[in-house]
């Protein structure tokens, strides 16, 4: 059970940061995890009154606060626009739309959950995390840092020319997924993003220039099998190792194929 | 602390424990439709309107919805009782625990999409677990009220 013995809606990030120095105090997302664990908490924050729960789009980023919901992020046209859907496609099997109304960006990466979609995804994206500490840093850096006492105040995407696809695998719809990949081609380089090993997402970048000629059956398959090989993975309740390297090339196959499916309405020429 | 939510347009001012869960809250208030089925935010019988939108109650720090506006199941009788009427005609009720966090979320899919296909219904509706049902008369009564809702319309314009 979750105790907490004060509740603050903090009127300010410095004062959120300050409070939060306390080993004994926590900043709330959406409360989903929290309030799942057996844990006292002397001083509960809130973000909620300090202007952080909404999606800015400029021509060339976006800047989402850190109390934004899944949900938002699923809805968003101009986020969904950027991504081709893959941001809805990311979020949408987290288990309910009213899970998704609660569950915030910021609780999301700010925990560095293995078996994060939303870490997925964004790290997909060219992303900044903007913490109050430390400032801005790559998510990619972020997200291998120990959790610390700093205080996540929004993402940056730099809208860079891209293209975007997310798969998933779960043993029921909204299950935690047993592996996450993301494809992405930015600039015209080509990353993918492994998630749920179980262990943090990790960014496999073609490094060997495998797909820079062109994706096809043929290309797909031989990166898919290079990420698999560089994908170090694990068992646990929901999958072993062996099924998540499995897993790992299939939807990294999957996942290119479909990135190199011509756009629709797009002045590519078919073949 | 102090905390004040509007409860089904009523306003409540209260005296909390900063640990208090919006479920409990509601309960102690005397809307009993609100349930908890899990433990685990995934069950979605806890479902109330938090200013509009559907969340889970259970996962909800009362004092977080201070100042907010919350509707159960008890507030929107009118809403639900035409609908309800199509569940239990398709027998898709079977022990009824999870009837009021469905109906609640029906509601919610239905004011942001009042023509749903069968896959927009399912997405919507898939963070409300049933464990007598395997769903389908559940789907098969919404698409039955949406048809007869159709039907009315349609006759009014001939």
């Amino acid at each position: 059970m979750l105790t907490i013995q004060n509740y603050v809606r903090a009127q300010s990030l410095q004062q959120a940061y300050d409070l939060n120095q306390k080993k004994s105090s926590r900043i709330l997302g959406g409360m989903m995890w929290l309030k799942m664990q057996n844990n006292t908490v002397n001083t509960a924050i809130d973000l909620c009154d300090l202007g952080l729960g909404a999606i800015e789009e400029t021509a060339e980023t976006f800047s989402i606060g850190a109390m934004v919901t899944l949900r938002q992020l699923e809805t968003h046209p101009g986020l969904n626009a950027y991504t081709r859907g893959a941001m809805a496609r990311a979020v949408e099997s987290i288990v309910g739309v009213q899970f998704r109304n609660m569950a915030t960006v910021g609780g999301s990466i700010f925990g560095r959950f293995g078996f994060s979609d939303v870490m997925t995804i964004f790290l997909a994206m060219d992303t900044q995390v903007e913490l109050f500490g430390a400032g801005k840093i790559p998510l990619e850096q972020f997200a291998e840092m120990p959790q610390d006492r700093d205080l996540l105040v929004r993402l940056i995407v730099k809208k860079r020319p891209g293209r975007f696809v997310y798969q998933s695998m779960r043993n029921t719809r909204t299950d935690l997924p047993v592996l996450t990949c993301a494809a992405a081609e930015l600039d015209g380089a080509h990353r993918v993003v492994i998630g749920a090993r179980p262990a943090r997402a990790m960014v496999l970048r073609d490094e060997e220039g495998l797909l820079r000629e062109s994706i096809d059956l043929s290309s797909a398959h031989t990166f898919a099998v290079w990420v698999a090989g560089h994908t170090p993975t694990g068992s646990n309740v929901r999958g072993s190792a062996a099924y998540r390297t499995r897993l790992a090339r299939v939807l990294t196959e999957r996942a290119l194929l479909e990135l190199g499916e011509p756009q629709q309405g797009g002045s590519e020429d078919g073949d | 602390m102090e905390i004040n939510i509007r409860v089904n347009g009523r306003a409540v001012r209260e005296q909390i424990e900063p640990d208090l869960l919006l479920i409990d809250f509601l309960r102690a208030h005397g809307c009993l439709s609100v349930k908890r089925g899990c433990e685990t935010s995934n069950c979605g019988l806890c479902t109330v309107f938090l200013d509009d939108k559907p969340i889970l109650s259970c996962s909800m720090l009362a004092a977080r919805a201070d100042g907010h506006s919350v509707t159960t199941l008890e507030g929107l009788q009118e809403e639900a009782s035409d609908f309800v009427g199509f569940i239990a005609d398709q027998g898709a009720d079977q022990c009824g625990f999870c009837n009021p966090g469905f109906v609640m979320n029906t509601i919610a899919l239905l004011r942001e999409n009042p023509d749903p296909t069968d896959d927009d219904i399912r997405a919507f509706l898939a963070g409300n677990l049933c464990r007598c049902s395997g769903y389908e008369g559940q789907l098969r009564g919404i698409r039955n009220y949406l048809n007869q809702r159709e039907e009315r319309r349609n006759g009014q314009e001939v």
